[in-house]
């Protein structure tokens, strides 16, 4: 199964085990959404459960939030997170918002909102962002990013069923290029856990999503130079794992972060202050975050712009000989 | 054709002295054609609101409008900290949720008490959101006027404009789809329905065929930007042309009006599935808020004039024409309510403020170790100064007499601080002395 699919099948289960799950947004009805994440589902559950939107990312947060006010469970499509501005104050004014400002008297717990984000793809600035540290600032709303198929399904099955909104943001990347056994059967995975993918001794390596693959790649490059790295997946980053991270650090003394998104107040800011507050004294190293530059997300020089695997790589050389 | 040519008129059935207008002429003739069985149709007219019903109505625009008066009183004595006036609007705000069944959904802006109080949210409720107390449903998180009752259908009000006017198009979508006959009425002013948000709402519950009503107070002022600056066609009604709905423009201080076009509306969207718009025409008589003063930008004379059209003098007329009113009762009526407005917000003012703890839930639906750990961190810092956190410090059951003991020990702390600096070699000395009166660990 591709991550396509294995959404695809976590929407199926959502729906056929729940007749309350609603699905929504631009172009998700008979086409099916413009990657196909929610192909055939309009067939099987009716143009009431499974429709499209118009054009109205704002439009469509804000049903969304209402529905997810009078009990139902939507499931709304952002068709890529690069568009998700027009909704930030229907996402982070008001659903974050919801539960707490009513005194738990309104919740808008059942909301899930999916959107692709990422480079890569040659997208240019307007399909390659990942906007996740814009959110992370938003106390009341989770954000997961899977990396691979298994973790697509069992994510998305847990945050459609969390009682709180959550912020599901897909690799597109990944979408057809990630390819793995998927069980058939309805199953979650936690939200707020990070994954330890790999144990290491020498050094810890953080990221989510997409990136991952990148980290795993720079990790077997240092295995060549004897470097025994632990490689750790966030899977959600809000409310982060704050202990795994911390455990880990505080056994192999370094950290490198790595994410898609710009430097400058990108979520591995986040991460670097909170280990130098709790690990300070275990550190070896000083934290290295290998990012995307502060610019744009550019069209030709997306390679040069991305943190990729040798970039990593030096990071990884230049904690362990600091 | 520009927006020019269409010029929508205004529905209205009462006039200021109490009477009503008769039957229009189109109706008139359409009775004619059906067999000339009309008559004056005025004589013959049925109460348009029964007397019970009428009587409720009236009795919660004198509420809201006592408790205006009380309250914005109250904030110039410096015991609250802001208030918003239903003031003017009245009968747009109470006529519509009178027309309602209680258990369709409103979602309004925040000038809507008259709403909230006529589906039954008491005085004691009213006060304990706005001073905030342990007993105000939203735990003292908001400003005074943003009232929720889950009980009563009444979702809690959200600062960012318009923001709810696109979310009573997705819980409508729900209301049809668990197909219980209900209906959700959004409330917003002309000023909010310049936000993407107005525009988002109504394609949407246009296209998806929602049971929704759409209520614009067209009030004149967002603050002090007059309607004339706000838009340049002919009002908010025929932009639901634009989206396949239909619309209507009531006269927004004619309680009959709004009950009435309200009503129609309601069918419509519940029996159709259609939403609807109505734009209530009226008159914010009284300033935007506590913080506003319209003598800026608005003259006395311009008042005066939506004075003189009171849609609770309006309705009081027509009662007393009725026979179902008179002026003993509108006194009896002023003073039971007066007293009540300032009993229960005495009482509020003394309840104590929301627990500690309210701090970190609700955020989401269990607090993370993350929040919990920052909630100790905030009771270890007050155990440290709880004369400068009182209330927190009350919650967490400290005395009088400590607090008043570590304001104290706080002030010797900053007369130190301020006492002249000793000269050097004297202060060698003095550093090995305890620094706080041997309270140092």
């Amino acid at each position: 199964m591709n991550m396509l699919q294995a959404i695809n099948n976590a929407l199926d289960i959502a729906m056929a085990a729940n007749p309350r799950v609603v699905l929504f947004g631009e172009d998700v009805g008979v086409f099916g959404g413009v990657f196909r994440a929610t192909s055939h589902l309009q067939d099987k559950y009716g143009r009431e459960r499974c429709f499209n939107t118009p054009l109205t990312e704002q439009g469509i947060i804000g049903f969304a939030n209402g529905l997810a006010a009078q009990g139902s469970t939507p499931v709304a499509e952002i068709q890529f997170a690069d568009y998700i501005f027009p909704a930030f104050d229907q996402i982070v004014n008001e659903a974050a918002k919801f539960r707490y400002r009513s005194g738990d008297l309104f919740d808008v717990g059942g909301l899930t909102i999916r959107t692709p984000y990422g480079g890569g793809i040659a997208g240019g600035l307007y399909h390659s962002q990942s906007p996740e540290a814009y959110f992370a600032h938003t106390p009341g709303l989770k954000i997961v990013m899977p990396r691979n198929p298994h973790q697509a399904k069992g994510l998305l099955l847990a945050a459609i069923r969390d009682p709180n909104p959550v912020l599901f943001m897909e690799p597109k990347r990944l979408y057809r290029a990630s390819v793995g056994e998927v069980p058939e059967a309805d199953y979650e995975l936690p939200l707020g856990v990070a994954d330890v993918i790999r144990e290491g001794r020498d050094i810890t390596l953080l990221g989510w999503g997409a990136q991952m693959e990148v980290i795993e790649k720079a990790a077997a490059l240092a295995e060549q130079d004897g470097i025994d790295c632990e490689i750790i997946d966030l899977r959600s980053i809000l409310p982060w794992d704050i202990e795994t991270v911390c455990d880990s650090v505080l056994k192999t003394g370094r950290l490198v972060v790595s994410h898609e998104a710009p430097l400058t107040g990108g979520f591995a800011s986040e991460i670097a202050a909170t280990v130098q507050e709790r690990c300070f004294l275990y550190l070896e190293a000083p934290i290295r975050r290998v990012t995307g530059l502060d610019t744009p997300f550019p069209l030709v020089l997306e390679k040069e712009h991305l943190p990729d695997e040798l970039k990593i790589y030096e990071a990884i050389k230049q904690s362990l000989n600091y | 054709m520009t927006g020019d040519e269409l010029c929508i008129p205004i529905f209205k059935r009462l006039r200021q002295d109490g009477t009503l207008y008769p039957v229009d002429a189109a109706q008139r003739q359409s009775d004619d054609a059906r067999g000339g069985q009309s008559q004056d149709t005025t004589s013959i007219e049925r109460d348009p609101i029964e007397r019970e019903k009428a009587l409720k109505i009236y009795r919660t625009m004198l509420f809201t409008r006592v408790l205006d008066e009380r309250m914005l009183a109250a904030q110039r004595q410096g015991r609250l900290s802001f208030y918003m006036q239903c003031t003017g609007e009245e009968a747009t705000v109470i006529g519509s949720a009178a027309a309602l069944e209680d258990d369709d959904m409103i979602m309004a802006q925040y000038r809507e008490q008259g709403a909230l109080a006529w589906r039954g949210f008491s005085c004691d409720e009213f006060m304990n959101q706005m001073f905030g107390n342990e007993r105000d449903y939203g735990k003292g998180r908001q400003m005074p006027i943003h009232y929720g009752s889950r009980d009563l259908h009444y979702m809690t009000i959200s600062s960012p404009l318009a923001t709810q006017i696109p979310q009573a198009t997705g819980y409508a979508y729900g209301q049809k789809l668990a197909g219980k006959g209900q209906c959700t009425i959004t409330i917003f002013g002309e000023g909010a329905a310049s936000e993407g948000d107005f525009h988002a709402a109504l394609n949407m519950a246009s296209v998806h065929r929602v049971p929704c009503i759409f209520l614009c107070r067209n009030n004149g002022y967002a603050i002090s930007t007059p309607s004339c600056e706000q838009f340049a066609a002919d009002g908010i009604a025929p932009r639901a042309f634009g989206y396949h709905m239909q619309s209507i423009r009531v006269d927004g201080n004619d309680v009959i009006a709004v009950y009435e076009a309200t009503l129609a509306a309601r069918k419509i969207a519940v029996e159709t599935h259609q939403p609807v718009l109505i734009e209530a025409m009226t008159y914010r008589l009284a300033a935007h808020s506590s913080s506003d003063d319209p003598s800026g930008y608005r003259s006395k004379k311009e008042e005066a004039i939506w004075r003189d059209k009171d849609p609770i003098l309006r309705m009081r007329n027509w009662l007393e024409a009725q026979g179902w009113w008179s002026e003993e009762e509108e006194k009896a009526t002023g003073d039971q309510l007066r007293r009540e407005v300032l009993e229960s917000m005495k009482r509020a003012e003394k309840l104590a403020p929301p627990a500690l703890d309210t701090l970190i839930t609700d955020v989401y639906d269990t607090p993370t170790p993350l929040l919990k750990q920052q909630l100790e961190d905030v009771k270890q810092h007050i155990r440290k100064y709880p004369h400068a956190y009182p209330k927190g410090a009350a919650s967490m059951g400290f005395t009088a007499q400590e607090l008043e003991d570590s304001r104290k020990a706080h002030q010797e702390r900053l007369q130190r601080m301020q006492s002249p600096k000793p000269v050097e070699g004297h202060q060698l000395v003095e550093s090995h002395q305890p620094v706080d009166g041997g309270q140092t660990s």
